[in-house]
């Protein structure tokens, strides 16, 4: 026969109490002690991500630089649809349109969505990026693809009276490539480049 | 597949291996009791938990004590969760005051913990206290993993023991691996994570000013906050107007680590790995899907190692490999072709330098479709259910990939330790089935496969088919269950089934548009969590204790050889035979015509 021993001891006596002992004992240390210690390396290594990578201006918080904002002005470059409720881009709802391929109310969104974006874009004449006329999954993506940011300088260059050009410089400056040429997709942060292109207009 | 889809496919498989062969030579050590000098400090700490518990280390259990005290300690787990839940609103760490849960949200979500499903029917940051999530979730996202490597550990001793009356101490397994191995690979990656830009804090939600007013249109309310319906029985609407935004908080990163290397998936957030805060960049994305496949992969070195052949576990990580290279180059070429009325519409979809174009519905920029479409496979061949893009939207071929995935059984590495054991469950019924073919006796790793384990194997291979297609019924032939649906026709049925295919075989993930928060899927994911997860792991730890009782018999010229290409081959086989006979009628209502309508309609 083996070395292992079956367990003879009384089932019940012998094993409620490892059951609660060692339920609340590993509780206590995975559910407390590890986040709670995490927390602290975190503050102490990396403590503007770990609080929300917060941008602020003139002492107050404008928002995030992950978090999108609802941008409609004609004089900004826009996010990409977002599907929170009640208002877009609401961060404390996230969320997808969770809408089908094949569901008449995808499709009229996105046609809703593209008369739009051709309306406010008068010199574009080819197809839309399509990340401009769908939701993202968060209904935060605080990016738009290089694409779509190129595709709005012409309305951006009028409405500030800035010469398309340097519009345009702007905009290379701020895309973001891929990561080790492998990971993600050639994409642009809104609020950033709306904020460089403040500056911009002032300078 | 673009050749930048092949090289991530290619990076992603290559930094996989090389990470998971030394973390299973380590989590052999660990499990074997020897405590390697880098985890020596925390030897102490294991050593005063077996003396407050009364465990004595080398005191071990057989099949029917194993499983006893694994039920035990998971129903404590339910218990748990849902009073946390219920009672978070008297609790500290709550600065936005969350009242408690609904009681059939609750219990579904304490199912859905501890079961290692993590499916969601609530929003995070509208619903859980940082507390609820820390040692409520945080917790079982921990223990449902050790619990998933206990039972395929135990699965292991029963192949690599000889005429032995016990298969380990669940006590003492389940400590181990919490401590040594989930623990500071937790701790790492959750560091890795907050440098990316994950959030790791207590502080209360914060509000910016944004740089431009928001205008949205709202319900209009009554005095006591009910909406006011407008003649048509619709809720009126009236404008409104902000400029503040809320930004949630929250102890973020430490449970995103462990809520990827336990393959739990349920995420901080209602958006999941899609939310900034959760998955910030590509790099966070790349290191969340090899969290997810790491210690699935590690666990096959295991295999191998413990039954003393390591081609053993080589030829069940190539049968895994396989089935999931050909599901991303299934979903990431669904994708990418994107919607045609999207194209028709005047929406571009092309991939270029400047974009990934494709179906953008219901993913992220950062991601594209690559990233997306490598993440969807491996979140479904996984159990994890972690979603980096909203499942609903996904065209008709894609959301059949993940769907199918996870109905193969979640073998595909699958979850911590439950891929493994299913996988080998698997392993069993092929040999089987070669055997019959040459009418000798089937043998697996040396173990006569008799009367006893094919039986408990026919028990785990039927039980979530049974669940999975015995609740969709029910719930497309209710009242309650139709009450659910977002996407009217074939999608709809999809839904259903994915959300029962997701619940039954402990993936987690949805499509989410499905109003799932409801008594009637409160419940009956519930028991498709449950008997999914537990009527699965008895019938395995009874395998365990038959297999552990026999001899091992020596190799002959007549034995199957299980390490060479022709097993893989027959492994593979069997996986999607079993799968297909099972579930086509039911794939090809729901995505198939969604597919051939959406082509026709073009």
């Amino acid at each position: 026969m083996s070395q292992f021993a079956p367990y003879k001891e009384s089932i019940m006596k012998s094993i409620f109490r490892p059951a609660l002992t060692l339920f609340v004992a590993l509780s206590l240390i995975t559910g407390l002690a590890y986040p709670l210690l995490t927390t602290g390396l975190a503050q102490a290594l990396f403590p503007q991500q770990a609080n929300g990578s917060l941008i602020e201006q003139n002492g107050k918080v404008i928002g995030s630089s992950l978090i999108g904002q609802a941008f409609s002005g004609n004089h900004y470059f826009w996010g990409r649809p977002s599907a929170t409720s009640p208002q877009s881009y609401n961060a404390g709802n996230s969320g997808g349109s969770n809408l089908g391929p094949t569901n008449k109310a995808q499709l009229d969104a996105v046609k809703g969505n593209l008369d739009t974006i051709r309306k406010a874009h008068p010199t574009q004449t080819g197809p839309v990026p399509v990340d401009l006329v769908t939701a993202s999954a968060s209904g935060l993506d605080p990016e738009i693809s290089a694409a779509a940011a190129y595709y709005q300088v012409d309305r951006i260059a009028q409405a500030r009276q800035l010469p398309a050009e340097k519009v345009r410089q702007l905009v290379a400056q701020h895309v973001i490539a891929k990561t080790f040429g492998v990971f993600g997709q050639a994409r642009v942060n809104v609020l950033r480049l709306n904020l460089d292109l403040d500056k911009l207009s002032k300078a | 597949m673009t050749s930048a889809a092949w090289l991530q496919l290619g990076l992603f498989l290559a930094v996989l291996i090389a990470l998971a062969w030394p973390l299973g030579a380590y989590m052999t050590r660990i499990i074997q009791g020897e405590h390697p000098v880098a985890v020596l400090w925390l030897k102490p700490v294991e050593r005063a938990l077996y003396k407050l518990a009364g465990v004595r280390e080398e005191q071990e259990m057989g099949w029917k004590g194993y499983a006893f005290a694994l039920i035990l300690f998971n129903v404590i787990g339910v218990f748990a969760v849902y009073a946390l839940q219920r009672l978070q609103g008297a609790l500290p760490f709550n600065p936005q005051a969350m009242g408690a849960v609904s009681p059939d949200s609750a219990f579904n979500t304490a199912v859905s913990f501890v079961t290692n499903t993590n499916w969601q029917g609530y929003g995070g940051e509208t619903t859980m206290s940082y507390l609820t999530q820390m040692l409520g979730l945080t917790v079982q996202n921990f223990l449902s993993a050790a619990t998933g490597i206990a039972v395929v550990v135990a699965l292991i001793r029963g192949f690599a023991r000889h005429t032995a009356a016990s298969i380990g101490n669940f006590w003492v397994d389940v400590t181990r691996v919490t401590l040594y191995v989930l623990l500071p690979l937790s701790l790492v990656f959750a560091l890795a994570f907050t440098q990316q830009g994950v959030i790791q804090n207590l502080l209360p939600y914060q509000t910016a000013h944004n740089i431009e007013a928001n205008h949205f249109q709202q319900p209009k309310t009554d005095s006591k906050g009910a909406p006011v319906l407008g003649k048509d029985g619709k809720p009126v609407m009236v404008d409104a107007s902000t400029q503040d935004q809320v930004l949630p908080m929250g102890p973020v990163a430490s449970q995103e680590a462990i809520k990827m290397l336990g393959t739990n998936g349920g995420g901080f957030f209602n958006a999941n790995s899609a939310h900034p805060y959760e998955n910030p960049t590509p790099l966070t994305n790349f290191l969340q899907e090899l969290a997810i496949f790491l210690i699935p992969a590690a666990l096959c070195f295991v295999f191998g190692r413990m039954v003393g052949d390591r081609r053993q576990g080589w030829a069940v990580l190539a049968a895994m490999t396989l089935l999931f290279a050909t599901a991303v180059v299934s979903v990431t070429a669904a994708e990418q072709n994107g919607i045609p009325q999207l194209a028709a519409l005047g929406a571009d979809q092309q991939v270029s330098a400047l974009q990934s174009g494709g179906n953008m519905e219901g993913k992220e920029s950062r991601f594209g479709i690559i990233d997306t479409s490598l993440f969807i496979a491996v979140t479904t061949s996984a159990s994890c259910g972690a979603v980096n893009a909203m499942h609903d939207s996904l065209t008709p071929l894609g959301g059949l990939v993940p769907t199918f995935l996870m109905q193969l059984g979640e073998v595909v590495f699958g979850g911590v330790g439950s891929g493994l054991y299913g996988m080998l469950i698997f392993a069993i019924l092929a040999v089987f089935i070669a055997g019959l073919m040459v009418g000798r006796t089937p043998e697996y790793l040396g173990k006569k496969i008799e009367t006893q384990e094919m039986k408990m194997t026919a028990i785990t291979i039927l039980v979530t088919p049974t669940l999975v297609l015995v609740l969709t019924a029910i719930a497309v032939s209710t009242e309650a269950g139709r009450a659910g649906i977002a996407n009217p026709g074939a999608h709809g049925f999809s839904e259903i089934l994915y959300a029962f295919t997701s619940a039954a075989n402990n993936n987690g993930s949805a499509f989410a548009g499905l109003s799932a928060n409801t008594m009637f899927y409160n419940i009956a994911t519930a028991v498709g969590m449950f008997f999914g997860r537990f009527l699965m792991i008895v019938p395995i730890l009874a395998i365990a204790g038959s297999l552990a009782a026999k001899k091992r018999l020596a190799v002959n010229s007549g034995t199957l050889p299980t390490h060479g290409p022709l097993f893989v081959v027959l492994l593979i086989g069997t996986v999607l035979l079993v799968g297909a006979l099972n579930y086509v009628p039911a794939v090809a209502l729901g995505p198939i015509v969604e597919h051939l309508q959406m082509v026709m309609a073009h």
